[in-house]
């Protein structure tokens, strides 16, 4: 099948690639782009692992075609990081032991990331309804609501 | 996993979308949210020689009021029927729907257009737009036809689309005064299918009359199912206790469920008389004014 010619800004640097239109967006990014850090978990559309930001919404990239990417803007959880210093939801995860094995974690902070850019005062329901998308085996959770709390007031704080 | 190779298409207009369904024909799919048709193209249980991918034709994504009707975009996803203030003002029974589709990543990408036109039974709109009483809207070469929704899901994983016909948009009644809906499903986690779901609109009158009933269940038949029995036996009726429990188990007669990994028939057909019962208790609230 013919290729298809793309154009993607992924954590801020333009990227042009030629995919087949059946390429997935996170063989995309971990092939591709060699942007390892997005997971691959359950590859059928349940777990999150994979979640990354498109135009400020969180979606799963193993349900989305490279393709539809052309044109748009990604934040991948390599892109969280600005300037050396974490942002405040990784810190989060470090100060409140928010995660264990790490697997889920990209995916976690990825969700994070567009629910705390809309809503910076969440209630603790409120998170783990955001969170319903995003599995982890080891944590129980608790800890990654502490985490999402942690970061929510750091960017209250302006801490961002 | 990884889908059989296909040909891509991303028309920039309808018309350009509906010339290619029309020569394509019955090898294309269309592609909106993709959140039914991507998992299973990845499990190659359907394999299209061709996608038409309509997400960058503008002017589809909307929720908007017009002739009496609240109107649904092709392209309008979950998220925003859930997160709409005129939705949740005016018809709480969708945002009840939209909150318990899949998860909150699957509808920031799955439109409610989609969710009917993939025909499945398991899908929870078709349930509620049954209650509602919604027309919905097939764009196609010769133009537009309105399709009401108890006509447009004839058999499994079939709906009354033609394969070059797009639905472009949902219509929905605006409710009058004094009416309430609600839909409620039973889940085995976030995430899964209905193993049950029921969604009912009711209208009353000044005298707590109910004037209008529309009840639709989900995911206990080979297609949803518009439960007349139960609607008729509900109207001209003040919804007392013995009439919400006779209209719950009208109802659950009417569902025709099959065992499966979420139960057996029997428990599926208590379910839906349980299910119907909250509901109704639901939609009267609502109905009176509360919330």
């Amino acid at each position: 099948m013919a290729k298809v010619a793309i154009k993607v800004k992924v954590n801020g640097v333009e990227h042009e690639a030629e995919v087949e239109p059946r390429l997935l967006l996170v063989h995309f990014l971990r092939e591709t782009l060699r942007l390892t850090g997005t997971h691959i978990g359950c590859d059928t559309s349940h777990c999150g692992a994979c979640t990354v930001v498109i135009d400020g919404r969180a979606i799963k990239s193993c349900t989305a075609f490279a393709v539809q990417a052309d044109g748009r803007a990604i934040t991948t959880v390599e892109g969280l990081e600005q300037d050396g210093k974490l942002h405040p939801l990784q810190d989060g995860f470090f100060q409140e032991h928010g995660l264990q094995c790490g697997y889920c974690t990209p995916g976690m902070l990825m969700t994070g990331y567009a629910f705390l850019g809309a809503n910076t005062d969440p209630t603790d329901d409120e998170i783990r309804r955001a969170i319903s998308g995003n599995l982890c085996r080891c944590t129980g959770y608790v800890n990654i609501v502490k985490a999402y709390q942690y970061a929510a007031q750091k960017l209250r704080e302006g801490g961002a | 996993m990884i889908p059989r190779s296909f040909e891509y298409f991303s028309p920039r207009t309808l018309d350009e979308a509906l010339s290619l369904l029309q020569k394509l024909g019955s090898d294309a799919k269309l592609l909106s949210g993709g959140q039914s048709l991507i998992p299973m193209m990845k499990l190659r249980l359907v394999s299209p020689q061709y996608i038409v991918d309509i997400n960058r034709i503008p002017g589809l994504d909307y929720i908007s009021e017009s002739d009496g009707q609240l109107t649904i975009g092709a392209l309008t996803r979950e998220h925003e029927l859930e997160t709409s203030d005129l939705v949740r003002s005016k018809f709480p029974i969708l945002a009840d729907t939209a909150k318990v589709i899949a998860d909150p990543l699957v509808r920031s990408q799955a439109t409610v257009c989609g969710n009917l036109a993939h025909g499945d039974p398991a899908n929870d709109h078709p349930a509620t737009m049954l209650a509602l009483g919604a027309t919905v809207v097939a764009t196609g070469p010769k133009g537009q036809r309105e399709i009401a929704i108890e006509n447009f899901f004839p058999s499994l994983f079939t709906t009354a689309l033609q394969a070059e016909e797009i639905l472009t948009e949902i219509r929905i009644p605006f409710p009058l005064p004094r009416s309430g809906g609600a839909y409620l499903k039973l889940e085995r986690k976030v995430g899964d299918f209905a193993t049950a779901g029921v969604a009912v609109q009711i209208t009353l009158d000044g005298a707590g009359i109910c004037q209008r009933a529309g009840v639709g269940l989900t995911n206990v038949g080979l297609t949803p199912i518009k439960a007349k029995q139960a609607e008729a036996f509900l109207v001209d009726k003040t919804l007392d206790d013995a009439t919400i429990k006779h209209a719950a188990e009208l109802a659950a007669s009417e569902s025709q469920p099959m065992d499966d990994i979420r139960g057996s028939a029997d428990y599926k057909r208590d379910l839906v008389r349980v299910l119907a019962a909250r509901a109704l208790g639901r939609a009267l609230d609502r109905a009176r004014g509360g919330a």
